[in-house]
């Protein structure tokens, strides 16, 4: 009986959205404030049957109800609740469940902090919205329902893949889709000003923050990600340019872009048009990476079941969302440059590098993305392109950037000093050779590794020379306003994840061993004494677990537990063992015994040290903080807007303008 | 150690028939079920696989060689990291190929040579790939165009105009 | 008009993923196609199945076409392929050569004596090292070898009743047309 009240909440869910979407649209073309207000209400109807519909198959897992196919599919009798709730959005189905209901999230959030925006405004962006959300729940109610039933009812039901059974697993969707989906907030905001014309001037400082918490989120959700492969994929890696991960990338690549010609347009009032074709980029390439993991249009592990009618589907709403506002962008969309002019050397010119070698960097793994499906279409042979490629188009793109990001908070709108950057430029200059050459001596001339500090410390360095001096300048409480202590933190979590991305690559050290119990292999200075395997278990596994006790000069540093477990259908999984550090992490990993019937013999063992690893994570999370505060900033709290009530005619004939 | 079986998490309620429709469709689902699970460390762990190297440069120079090389059967992961069997017949050749002297480069044609290009995570530099390797210069170049333009006659504009004064807090922002 | 430029390259991405979508519906997305077709074949010596002190040599099989056909006893797409060759084998017109891929030869032989043996001759290569040679990476794979011994259509797959009508049974009556 529930799992179909699941299904009937999520079809109200659609019809209020269709309302939300279409009514105050038409209410703001017309000037009719009944249908505008039909915007709020409607909102929050969608929002109560979808958290009904994703309770209910929440319910549905906790309770073990296999009669639900989606259930069964990806649970079972021994899994335990966390990862039950876990596989709610653990495949194709419910993770478009959790879309909308995050979509719903932050509608409701906008629904209820717009208060004090003119009404016409938050009509359209909440009418966007809700056109959004028509897509996404009609995807749901007529092609990937959650809760088709499976009757009869299997006594117990597969299981979530076990690659899926960790914290960081469970955590990374909610995350990643908080910032996917929010990028939908700044593009309806940018819808609803084109449509409006741009009447308000200030819909750029409305829609600032909302841009900023949502590219915090993605970054933590690409942290997450990250870490997760690094911990559970095996072998090391923590990034591997795969389509899907490609897919989150550009988004934020995009978005990081945003946030700065944001900046530009609120302060300086330029940049009025690239600013919306951004966030309209933004949103599209959340789109698009939705599109890419359901269709099958690329081979990727972290492709969903792939169905050309589903495939189709998306590729159809994608166009018109997509197509819809990027013909209304060229009708639109400012044709006269605005804002105030601004020299050469000017934060303006930089944010405009800056914006030019993101946005490449997207186009780039765009192209690097899609090429092998352009090689079928245009008959050019398979070709693969993987990180090789990426990898060195993105540093080479990302250079500029490094070379101009301490001198950011040192310039100055319009028109700028030389004589201060120059300054900056040799202390940052300086402390970064120093510490390069330091770096050389100790890595024993590593280019990689004195690549890495250099940039780091210049990046890094750079960011508290102007720390230092509003601290030094500037009287307490008026030292680093929100706005700016994001943009320093994130600056900074710059610095720490270039030190962290080429110290690694430089310095980590990996080396297959064959091992007896007893004997010690070494990397890196350390020595890894094998203790031998035995047996263990746990919820819904049976494994091998072996004990690895590292030694360095002599004294214990950690004792290890890799394991390599056997789930209740039959799936075998190596979780690696893993002792952190904050300058190097080591990695153990359990191979296979070297004679298949002497699991008390010998042991092949894959052993790395992976120095500053765990910088790369560290330098993210700082730059998502960053994204937060600078969205705190009490600038960005609006007050209540006085004298916004216009008579209807005056509306209609603005609105039409 | 016989070859991966294939009856691991065969389960009454997924092997669904009427989901499959044709062998060819079935087969790469199939594949592609067996490799996430070989991705995530399957029973016979091959990846890990301790070979006899010369000295610690040769294994640096063989793990960078098969982390460019693509594995076959598990298309999203590269030769170092697969746990196939091919994955590791390959790793072998490599390795015989490095101790019969060969050099980078012969490896990857040996292997492009039965393989195709597909092996090769790095596209090779051809007039097939001209578009992916200039594109993004193309792009770069067309942007920074704008981005000239722009800046000039933003600046020419800030010429005839008066220095903008700071805020009254001599905060700029 | 710049400003209608996002919107057209936009069009465009809907077009290629269109005809992605399409294309996976005619293609296995996984399959490599071979870089040996219209070359010779690896010059392989391997030993016979029934009598391992016997070899067959890519030279002593000169002279007319042959298909090889690469399966082991492991794999699941072969026994779904083996009856089609037990039916068909015959009707293909060209001696077929059984390539038997990492396998015991027990299981093997087991297998074959269980569900039939359609081949003409079979061949093993237990380790794997000559297939790497001929570029396979999956069983079943099929290799149509002409007289001169170039290799002139592979099949990656299972070969069935379709395949074995519009795309094998052309290939050989191309090949027999070239003939002097």
């Amino acid at each position: 009986m529930t799992p179909e009240l699941g299904q009937l909440a999520l079809i109200l869910a659609l019809l209020l959205a269709l309302a939300q979407g279409v009514l105050p649209l038409i209410g703001a073309w017309n000037g009719s404030r009944a249908l505008m207000s039909v915007a709020r209400p409607a909102a929050a109807g969608q929002a109560v049957f979808v958290a009904l519909a994703f309770g209910l198959l929440t319910w549905a897992f906790l309770s073990f109800d296999f009669s639900v196919q989606y259930v069964a599919d990806n649970s079972n009798l021994a899994l335990p609740w966390y990862y039950r709730v876990a596989a709610v959005w653990g495949a194709h189905e419910g993770s478009l469940l959790l879309w909308i209901f995050i979509l719903n999230l932050w509608t409701l959030a906008l629904a209820t902090l717009s208060r004090n925006l003119p009404e016409l405004f938050v009509a359209r962006v909440l009418g966007v919205l809700g056109l959004v959300a028509v897509g996404f729940l009609a995807f749901i109610v007529f092609t990937s329902n959650p809760f088709a039933r499976l009757l009869p009812m299997p006594p117990d039901g597969g299981d979530l893949n076990p690659v899926l059974q960790d914290p960081g697993m469970t955590f990374h969707p909610p995350v990643l889709y908080m910032g996917y989906v929010g990028f939908s907030v700044a593009f309806a905001f940018s819808i609803a000003a084109l449509l409006g014309g741009e009447l308000e001037q200030a819909w750029v400082r409305w829609a600032r923050p909302w841009t900023n918490v949502a590219w915090g989120f993605l970054t933590a959700g690409i942290v997450a990600g990250s870490w997760w492969a690094y911990a559970e994929l095996g072998w090391g890696g923590w990034w591997f340019w795969d389509p899907v991960e490609n897919a989150s990338f550009m988004p934020w690549l995009v978005g990081a872009a945003l946030i700065h010609a944001q900046a530009v347009t609120e302060k300086r009032g330029g940049l009025r048009a690239w600013t919306i074709l951004l966030s309209i980029f933004a949103f599209s390439l959340s789109l698009l990476g939705t599109f890419l993991v359901r269709s099958g249009v690329l081979t990727s592990v972290h492709a969903f079941a792939s169905d050309p009618r589903r495939g189709l589907f998306i590729l159809c709403f994608l166009a018109v969302v997509v197509g819809g506002s990027l013909l209304l962008y060229a009708l639109r969309a400012p044709k006269v440059a605005g804002g105030k002019p601004f020299a050469v050397v000017s934060r303006e010119t930089a944010i405009l590098i800056g914006n030019l070698m993101l946005t490449v960097a997207a186009a780039m793994v765009l192209l690097g993305t899609l090429f092998p499906l352009l090689g079928d279409a245009l008959n050019l042979g398979k070709i693969s392109v993987g990180p090789p490629y990426f990898g060195f188009l993105f540093t080479l793109l990302m250079i500029p950037i490094v070379v101009l990001l301490p001198f950011g908070p040192y310039l100055r709108w319009g028109k700028s000093d030389v004589p201060v950057l120059k300054k900056v430029m040799w202390r940052a200059g300086l402390a970064a050779i120093a510490c390069a050459i330091i770096a050389a001596f100790v890595t024993s001339g590593e280019s990689k590794a004195i690549a890495g500090t250099a940039a780091a410390v210049w990046c890094g360095f750079g960011t508290l020379l102007y720390v230092v001096k509003r601290w030094r300048e500037m009287p307490a409480g008026r030292r680093y306003p929100a706005e700016m202590a994001g943009m320093l933190l994130a600056h900074f979590g710059v610095g720490v994840f270039l030190a962290g991305v080429l110290l690694t690559n430089a310095l980590s050290v990996e080396r297959d061993v064959r091992v007896a119990p007893g004997e010690t292999q070494s990397i890196g200075g350390y020595d890894f004494r094998f203790d031998g395997v035995h047996h263990t278990q746990g919820p819904n596994w049976q494994g091998d677990q072996g004990t690895v006790t590292v030694l360095r000069h002599g004294s214990e540093v950690a004792v290890m537990h890799p394991q390599k477990r056997t789930y209740l259908r039959g799936q075998v999984q190596t979780e690696s063992a893993i002792d952190p550090g904050l300058f190097r992490d080591l990695y153990v990993a359990l191979g296979e015994p070297m004679d298949a019937k002497q699991p008390e013999g010998a042991w092949a063992l894959r052993l790395y040290d992976k120095p500053f690893i765990r910088w790369v994570w560290v330098g993210g999370l700082l730059m998502m903080l960053g994204g937060f505060f600078a969205a705190a900033d009490r600038r960005f709290r609006t007050k209540r807007v006085a004298a916004t009530e216009m008579p209807p005619a005056t509306v209609l004939q603005e609105s039409r303008a | 150690m016989s070859p991966r079986s294939s009856s691991v998490g065969a389960h009454p309620v997924r092997d669904n028939p009427t989901k499959r429709q044709t062998w060819g469709r079935a087969q790469g689902a199939l594949l592609q079920m067996l490799c996430l699970l070989l991705f995530t460390g399957l029973a016979f762990a091959q990846a890990i696989d301790p070979l006899p190297f010369k000295d610690h440069a040769q294994e640096v120079r063989f793990q960078s060689l098969t982390r460019e090389l693509r594995c076959l059967v598990c298309q999203n992961e590269n030769l170092a990291d697969s746990n196939a069997d091919l994955a590791r017949d390959l790793r072998h050749e490599v390795f015989d190929l490095m101790q019969q002297g060969k050099s980078d480069d012969e490896i990857k044609q040996y292997l492009v040579d039965r393989y195709s290009d597909f092996v090769l995570y790095d596209p090779p530099m051809k007039a097939s790939t001209m578009l992916l390797w200039f594109g993004p210069f193309l792009i770069l170049l067309a942007g920074a165009a704008v981005v000239v333009v722009t800046v000039r006659r933003r600046g020419r504009a800030a010429a005839a105009v008066a220095n903008d004064k700071p805020t009254d807090e001599g905060d700029d922002w | 008009m710049s400003r209608l430029l996002p919107f057209f390259g936009f069009l465009l991405l809907v077009l290629l993923f269109g005809f992605g979508i399409w294309w996976n519906t005619q293609h296995d997305q996984r399959e490599v196609p071979s870089p040996l077709i219209n070359k010779p074949a690896p010059a392989f010596v391997l030993p016979k199945l029934d009598d391992p002190a016997q070899t067959v040599s890519r030279d002593a099989l000169l002279g007319k076409p042959y298909l090889i056909n690469v399966f082991a006893s492991w794999c699941i797409a072969c026994g779904e392929e083996h009856p089609v060759l037990m039916t068909q084998g015959k009707s293909i017109g060209v001696p077929l050569v059984g390539y038997n891929y990492k396998d015991a030869t027990d299981d093997a032989k087991d297998w074959l004596s269980k569900h039939g043996n359609p081949y003409d001759m079979v061949i093993v290569d237990r380790e794997g090292r000559t297939a790497i040679d001929f570029g396979v990476y999956g069983a079943p794979e099929s290799f149509l070898v002409d007289g001169k011994g170039v290799i002139r259509y592979k099949r990656i797959g299972p070969l069935t009743p379709e395949v074995i009508e519009k795309e094998l049974k052309p290939a050989i009556a191309a090949l027999s047309k070239e003939a002097p």
